[in-house]
Order: C-alpha cells, then structure tokens, then sequence
C-alpha cells in the first residue's frame, strides 16, 4: 500500500470515526503512564501507612487508600506497566509463533498443515480461560507462566489468521514469478507473502491486545501468577472485593476502571486500525 | 376503450445519495388496460426497474417523488399507507423478479411460501390454503406438485424456482402482474418456457402485465405495446407492430439495430455509440442528446414535447424519423 | 430424516479426535513438562513416602506411552484422582457441584440470548436512529469490562446501595430457606417440582446477580451478529419478494428474515459459549457459588494439580458437547447444511 493512501485512509479513518482519535490518545496516555509511572506516582506503591487505612478518594490520596494505607493512584498508575507488559509480552509471542507456524503450514499444506490444524483444534477445544488456568498449574504459579499461557491460548488467533492469508496468496501470480527466479522457499514466505500480510496481522494482533488484557487479569484476579504486595490491576481489584460489603468501593473501582480504559483503548485502535488497512472487513 | 388499470402521470424520481442526488425518472407517463401486456425496454440503468418498484410502492426510504403520481385500480400509489398498499400487494398487484433462486426464501420449503400468499390475502384455513398452493403449483406446471410443496428452493432449477415466484405472484389472482427481468440468467429454452407461461396465466385470468426487459425482441414477441426508456425518459412508446415496423425516435432505431434476430447478418448488428449520462448532474431536457444523430439546437434548451403520431404512438422528441 | 441422523452421527464421530486431542494435552501437560509429575500430584505438603505412592499410582516408573495407556485406562474408569483438599475423589467432588455451575451457566444464558437477540433485531429494524447508536455504543463499552468487575459492580449497587439483591453467599441463603431434595441438582426446577414457592423464591433471588454478571459478555456478539444479520437479511432479495407479495411486517420480520438471520448467530454461540464457560470460573469466585469454578480456583491456588485437571477435562468435554449441540442446531435452523454433508 503506497503511503499516499495510508495518509488519506488514516485521515479519513480519524476524521470519520472520532473515537480512533480517542483511542490513539489513550494509548498514548497508557504508553506515557507505562514508561513514566514509577517517576510520577506521588507515593510509593508499597509505601504502608497504618494511619490512613481505607481512606476515600481525597485531594491528598485521588483514588483513597486500601486496608494497608496505600495509596491506590500511585498503585494503578505503576502497575499500568507490569499490566500492559504482560499482555504485550503475550501477544508478541503469540503473534511471532502464531504467524510463523501458520504461514508455514499456509505455504506448504500436506501434512503439515494437518497437523498444525488438529494442534490448533486441539488447543480451541478447550475453553481458553480454563486451558490457561490448567498451564499456569502445570507450570507453576508465577507471572512468566501467566504470559506463556496467555500466549498459548491465543496462538489459534494468529495461526489460523496468517494460515488463511498465507494459502490464498501461495498461488498469486507475483509469488510464483519469484519462485521461478529461483527464490527458495523461505525467502519467497518472509520476503514476500508475510510482508504482505503484515499490516491485516497487525490489526488482528490490536484487536486481540484487550483480549490478552482481560485474560491476564482474570489469571491474576483469582490469584495466579502476581502475588501482594505487587501493585498489579487484576490483584488490586480481587484485594478491593472483600470491602464491597462494607461499602468502600475506591479499592476496587480505580483499578477495575483502568483495565476498562486499557481494554477500550485496545479494541478501539485495532478497530480504526482496521478501517486504515482493510476497510472492507467492517461489521 | 377500457378504463386504464394503471395509469403513471409525469412521476418524477430522485434518489437521495451520498454523491447527491440523482434524478432517476424524469416525467414518465403511461396508461395500462385491462388484459393487455405492456414492455419496458431499455438499458441497465434507464431506470425501468425503479419504475416498477415505484408501481408497486416498494421504493427505499432515500427515493423522493417531487411531482407526478401513480394511479392503480382507482388507488393513488404514492400517498396510500403502507398498511393499505401491503393490503394490495400480492391481491390486485403482483411482481416477480429476476434470479428466482436468490429471490425465494432459502431456508423456507417452497410450498409454505405459496401458502403464506395465500393465507395473509384470503380467510381461508391453513389446510384450505395448502390446497390451493397444490393447485398454484400445478397451474405454472410444476410436476408432481403435492411431493414438491416440501421441497427447498436449492432443489430445484432456476426454471422451476422462477415457475414457483409466477405461483406465488398468480396465486390471489391480481390485476397486474409486473415481471422485472424474468427471463435474464436463465438459459434460452427455458426462457421460452416461462415467458409462454406467463403469457398463458395472465391471458386465462385477464390480467395485465409490465413486462421489464432489455432483451427487444423478446419484447417483440410476448408484448402488445412497448414503452422504450432511456436515462429516465420514455422516448417513445405505441404498439408492438407500429414500435418495430415504423420506429420514430432514433434511440428506438438504433435498439432495433443492436438486437439479434431481425438482421440477415450478425455484421448488420450495431451498437449504439456512447453510454447512459450521469444522472446526478443538471442534464439538458433531452438526455440522449450525447448519442444522438439527429439533435438539434432546441434540443438542449426547449422542453421536449410529447408527439402523437397516430392513436397509440406517442414520442417525445423535437427531431423523430 | 434419515439425512439428518446420518450427518448428526457424522458430527459425533467428528467430537472423537477433539476428545482425544483434549486428553492428550492434559496428559502432556502433567507428566511431559518439566518437573516431577509425582510431586505436582502429591502436593505441596506431601513426604517422601506419599510421593512414592502417587509414582506408583501413576505408573510414573514406566515409559511415557505406558504412562499414558494408564492414565487414559484410569479415566475410562473414573479415576480422576484424589483431591488434596478434599480428600475425595476428584469425580465425586466435581459431580457434588455440577449442577450448580450448570444451573447458572443455563439462566445466564437464557438471559443473554433473551436480552440480546430482541434488542439485535430492535436496533436492526431502526437503522442509524438514536436507538442503534445506543445500542452499539453500549456494546462496545461494554465488551471492555471484565467480567469479574462488572461482577462486583453489580454486588456494589444492587446490594450494598440500594439493596436489592440478597447477600450473595450462594446458592440458597439457608438462613431463611431449605434446599429442596436433589431430582435434577438444579435448585430452581427441583423447587418448583417439590412445590416449594418460598424456596424457587429464594433461589431465584440469589441466581439472578450473578447470572446477568455472567450473561453481560456474551450479550454483546451476539447482539452484534443478530443486529447486523438481521440488517443483512432484511436488505436481501427473498425479503423484498415477500414485501411484493404484500405479506405482513411481522411475518416477514420473523418467519422470512429472523430464521434466516438465526444461522450466522448460532455460528457464533460456540465462541460465546467458550467465553462463558471460561468466566464461570470468575463469577463463581465473586458469588461465592458452590459450583466447579470455585472448586477449581481453590486447587490452583492450593496446588491441588488432581482437582484442577479434572476440571479441565470436564470443563473440555463439557465445551466439546455444547459445540456438538450448537452445530446440531444450525442443521435444524439451516437445511442447506443437511446437504452439505
């Protein structure tokens, strides 16, 4: 796609649809507090403090304080990291691996194919959230596992994707003037269909971020992987649960309310990123 | 001469769209009897589809009428209800469509959707209404027509699917009956085929029929009069014979040139120079004034007028053969 | 109908290899990673000599196909293990709370699929009006959500601001009401068969929170798919024949564009069914809901590894039968799939 129509579709893209603009500006809001949390929270996330257990949201503390007195918007704002560098991690991995075994399997069919197919199957066989609490336990109980099995469990999204992608542009006309220069396999695969299919890829990975989000926290929410004192969305919101009955909600509303912003974000950008590469694949 | 069963006075009709709006229909007028077959032929986008949906009160929502009016069996189209208009559809006014096989329920076995014609029309029972599907059924000569109720549309040939839609429109017996394109993609035996049906359904129950087309000679054959449209105009219209024999208005000489059938040789089929005009833009009163041999200065300025070459032969234009 | 039960008896035969597949990678998960499988299963807290046992139960001293012939042998037999939590058999523990989890699995479905089909067709009927921009946008905010905190939302306004719903300790408050006698397991049938107003009351009253905490995930892609559908279908060539033939607006609505429409939702139930299957496990935790998600939540936490695999095997096949069922259905809704065979 020539650079003339990426500017004019992401113009358009933008222009339309208000909430991309949203979106982008979100995500650069998430990538800031990321990089810049740790500098910018006022307090430390582990800094206890007996005397202003459970206080509500006040100039002093934006989002109050929990049952040890931490402050809980120094807490959210730092854990935006460990939150997006989990889903990050996930997704990237997923995506490498996913991409490359199903253009593999896309490219070469026979038995390949059959066998990345029933792997896939297998793994899709399975309600995803229940196979990754299975591998965590299998694995052990630590946030490396939480990454690996949010990986696992979406590598069908990617592999199935790229397979697809991959298998209708095999036997395009351009591919097989490369392969009659005497281009080897893998070179035509990554050099030339893989490059092409890239940009749907990047979408799909967008789309599937908030996904990877939602799943981490759900891992962490019931206690696996992260453990306390770590400031981390999932954790924070299962910590602030047992307060609902007493009706301190701050403990659980601030941390609950930034995974909505981060997922939101997510599924928005992936959806405007849509309409910049592919603007037909719109429901 | 009977009261007209339809008669279209002056209708204009634009649609509105996101590149503006087009204006579709400019001042079509014809009247339909009783009994008699009308056609209306002309190219992809001179609008006689859109005529026909206008007819029926079918239009989308962005079409607008800025003047002009339908008339049908005493009933104004255009400023009935919905309710009452669906009252008419499918019991005095009826239509069948090109592509029978995407235009039936896919999911809905073919003798229901008979019935469902027949029982929202008529008070009659279900098992009442199952009878006379039967019977639809084997009046448009469908074999075996009590084991063929239950099948599916994808069971059957697209000849057969178009026989079901001729059952469905003939069931309550309507006045009129418009056909859009019924004939277009299937093959040319079974064209005749349908077309014969068609003419002998309407003939025995004395309806009338708009026959929609851009295939002339089959026009030719079925119809009693022919309406020519183009780019929104009916340049010229009168009776089969009168139409083909002695033709006036030169868009109508060069169809007849450019279909298959009347020539001795396949060199002598011509095609006609040019393409439909935008219709989104302001256009000059005669739109086929691009294509035209015979235009005249007027012709871009003046109105154009509506000729009567004999009793039913009617042209519009400043410089007819 | 003979086509049908052949192409059903087709479908069933095509849930083996996922079925066998399922219970290769929980087989390989246990006994092919790395670490000692004997020590996953005998626990944190175990000694040298429960260890020795748990080897030899497990056949562990064999080779790895040997380990999975017995393995498979001891779940044809129900041996799921013991739980270390429970002391029970894993089977046993997961048939006790069962019908729980199904129970709400199925209102949260019910729900789900009774809110958002209408308001698919609803917003489907009233293109680009304020209605259907709602519509959309509340979807998509709320696909955002994770279920666990709209979960907790729901227990923080419903019942501590304005207290409507009942304290959620689970099923049945017995405070104030008997369990009704086990027919089906399922509280709000069983209730109703006994005659028991008081208790369907009170059982109702507990289901309700948390089956619509979590019905809410899958309400969005299903009203999704039955809007744009519907807008499909009523958009194609079979409906405006049947407006040409003057049928009325609710026939067609129903009978020649919802039925049709029904197809691509139905598709669509098998990924929603994994999503709740997944956050059963999520709300369970939050209610308090003595079903398998919080049987399996407590054996992650307590590494209880038995516990947890089963459930991951019952979980599976439990999925794989619902997927079973969903393709059964798209065959009766779409009788072109009968054909394809």
């Amino acid at each position: 796609m020539s650079s003339s129509t990426l500017v004019s579709r992401t113009r358009y893209a933008v222009a339309e649809n208000k909430l991309t603009l949203l979106a982008a500006i979100l995500f650069a809001l998430l990538i800031f507090c990321a990089i810049f949390g740790q500098m910018l929270a006022p307090y430390g996330p582990l800094m206890t403090n007996e005397s202003a257990r459970m206080q509500p949201p006040s100039w002093a503390h934006l989002f109050g304080t929990d049952a040890l007195g931490r402050d809980i918007f120094s807490r959210v704002l730092i854990a935006t990291r460990l939150d997006l560098g989990m889903a990050i991690s996930a997704v990237v991995i997923s995506f490498v691996v996913g991409t490359g075994l199903g253009a593999i399997a896309g490219y070469w069919g026979g038995w390949v194919d059959a066998i990345f197919g029933r792997v896939m199957d297998t793994i899709m066989a399975f309600p995803l959230f229940v196979l990754a609490m299975g591998i965590v336990a299998a694995l052990g109980n630590n946030v490396t596992n939480i990454i690996i099995a949010t990986a696992v469990i979406n590598l069908p999204f990617y592999g199935r994707f790229a397979r697809a992608e991959v298998n209708v542009r095999r036997d395009l006309a351009y591919v097989e003037a490369a392969r009659m220069g005497g281009n080897g396999a893998i070179r035509i695969l990554y050099g030339h269909i893989v490059r092409n299919i890239l940009p749907t890829m990047l979408v799909q990975a967008s789309l599937n971020m908030g996904w990877a989000i939602l799943n981490a926290a759900g891992l962490s929410f019931i206690g696996l992987g992260v453990r306390p004192p770590t400031p981390e969305w999932g954790i924070m919101v299962s910590e602030g649960a047992s307060f609902i009955i007493s009706g301190e909600w701050w403990t659980f509303v601030f941390p609950g309310g930034a995974l909505v912003i981060a997922v939101f974000c997510f599924n928005l950008l992936g959806d405007g990123l849509r309409d910049i590469v592919d603007p037909r694949r719109r429901t | 001469m009977s009261a007209a069963l339809l008669t279209v006075e002056d209708l204009v009709l634009d649609f509105r769209t996101r590149s503006g709006m087009v204006h579709v229909l400019d001042g079509i007028s014809l009247s339909l009897g009783r009994g008699e077959i009308l056609g209306v032929v002309g190219e992809s986008g001179s609008g006689k589809s859109v005529l026909a949906y206008a007819m029926m009160g079918l239009l989308d929502p962005a079409a607008q009428i800025p003047r002009g009016g339908i008339r049908f069996a005493g009933r104004d189209m255009l400023t009935e209800s919905e309710r009452s208009l669906a009252e008419t559809r499918g019991r005095e006014i009826a239509m069948i469509f090109q592509s029978p096989r995407t235009a039936l329920n896919p999911i809905r076995r073919i003798g229901a959707q008979v019935q469902d014609v027949l029982l929202r029309h008529a008070n009659i029972s279900k098992k009442e209404a199952r009878r006379r599907a039967i019977e639809a059924l084997a009046r448009v000569r469908i074999p075996d027509p009590e084991r063929r109720f239950d099948a599916y549309p994808f069971e059957l040939s697209g000849g057969l699917c178009q026989r079901v839609m001729i059952a469905m429109a003939m069931a309550c017996d309507p006045y009129l009956l418009i056909a859009d394109e019924p004939t277009t993609g299937l093959d040319v035996t079974t064209q005749a085929v349908v077309m014969d049906l068609i003419r002998e359904q309407v003939r025995s129950a004395n309806a009338s029929v708009v026959l929609i087309t851009h295939d002339l000679a089959l026009a030719g054959e079925y119809c009693d009069r022919i309406a020519v449209m183009h780019a929104g105009h009916i340049v010229e219209i009168g009776t089969t014979e009168t139409l083909l024999s002695t033709p006036r208005h030169p868009y109508t000489t060069r169809l007849i040139g450019a279909t298959p059938g009347g020539h001795a040789r396949i060199e002598d089929l011509a095609s006609i120079p040019g393409s439909l005009p935008d219709l989104r833009r302001d256009l000059p009163p005669c739109r086929f004034i691009e294509r035209c041999d015979r235009r005249l200065e007027r012709c871009a300025v003046e109105k154009l007028p509506s000729v009567n070459l004999g009793p039913d032969h009617r042209v519009r234009c400043w410089n007819p053969l | 109908m003979i086509r049908f039960l052949r192409i059903a008896g087709r479908r069933l035969l095509g849930a083996v290899p996922s079925l066998i597949g399922v219970i290769i990678v929980t087989f390989l998960l246990s006994h092919a990673l790395p670490g000692d499988p004997a020590v996953l299963f005998a626990g944190p807290a175990a000694d040298a000599a429960s260890v020795a046992q748990v080897r030899a139960h497990l056949g562990l001293d064999h080779s790895l196909p040997q380990q999975f012939l017995t393995y498979v042998w001891q779940l044809a037999h129900g041996d799921l293990g013991q739980s270390l939590t429970t002391g029970q058999p894993v089977l046993t523990d997961l048939m006790e709370r069962l019908p729980a989890s199904l129970e709400l699995t199925l209102v949260a479905l019910i729900f789900a699929i009774g809110v958002a089909v209408p308001l698919g067709i609803w917003a489907a009927t009233r293109p680009n009006s304020w209605v259907d921009h709602l519509c959309r946008g509340t979807v998509t905010i709320a696909a955002a959500f994770p279920t666990f905190f709209v979960a907790l939302l729901l227990v923080y306004v419903f019942y501590f601001l304005i207290p409507l719903a009942p304290e959620p300790v689970g099923r049945l408050n017995d405070v104030y009401f008997d369990a009704p006698t086990t027919i089906t397991g399922f509280y709000l049938i069983d209730s109703i068969l006994e005659g028991n107003w008081q208790t369907f009351a009170g059982s109702l009253a507990q289901i309700i929170l948390p089956a619509i905490s979590l019905g809410l995930f899958a309400l969005a892609p299903i009203a999704r798919i039955t809007r744009a559908a519907m807008l499909q279908t009523l958009a194609s060539d079979h409906v405006r024949t049947a407006r040409a033939c003057g049928l009325s607006r609710r026939r067609i609505l129903i009978t020649y564009a919802l039925r049709n429409a029904m197809l691509p939702v139905v598709n669509v139930l098998g990924m929603v069914f994994s999503f709740v299957l997944g956050s059963n496990v999520l709300i369970e935790d939050v209610y308090g809901w003595p079903g398998v998600g919080a049987y399996a939540v407590k054996a992650v936490i307590s590494s209880d590894y038995a516990a947890v695999q089963g459930f991951i095997l019952m979980m599976a096949v439990l999925y794989i039968l619902l997927n079973l069922v969903v393709d059964l259905v798209s065959m009766i809704v779409d009788p072109r799939v009968r054909f394809e065979g």
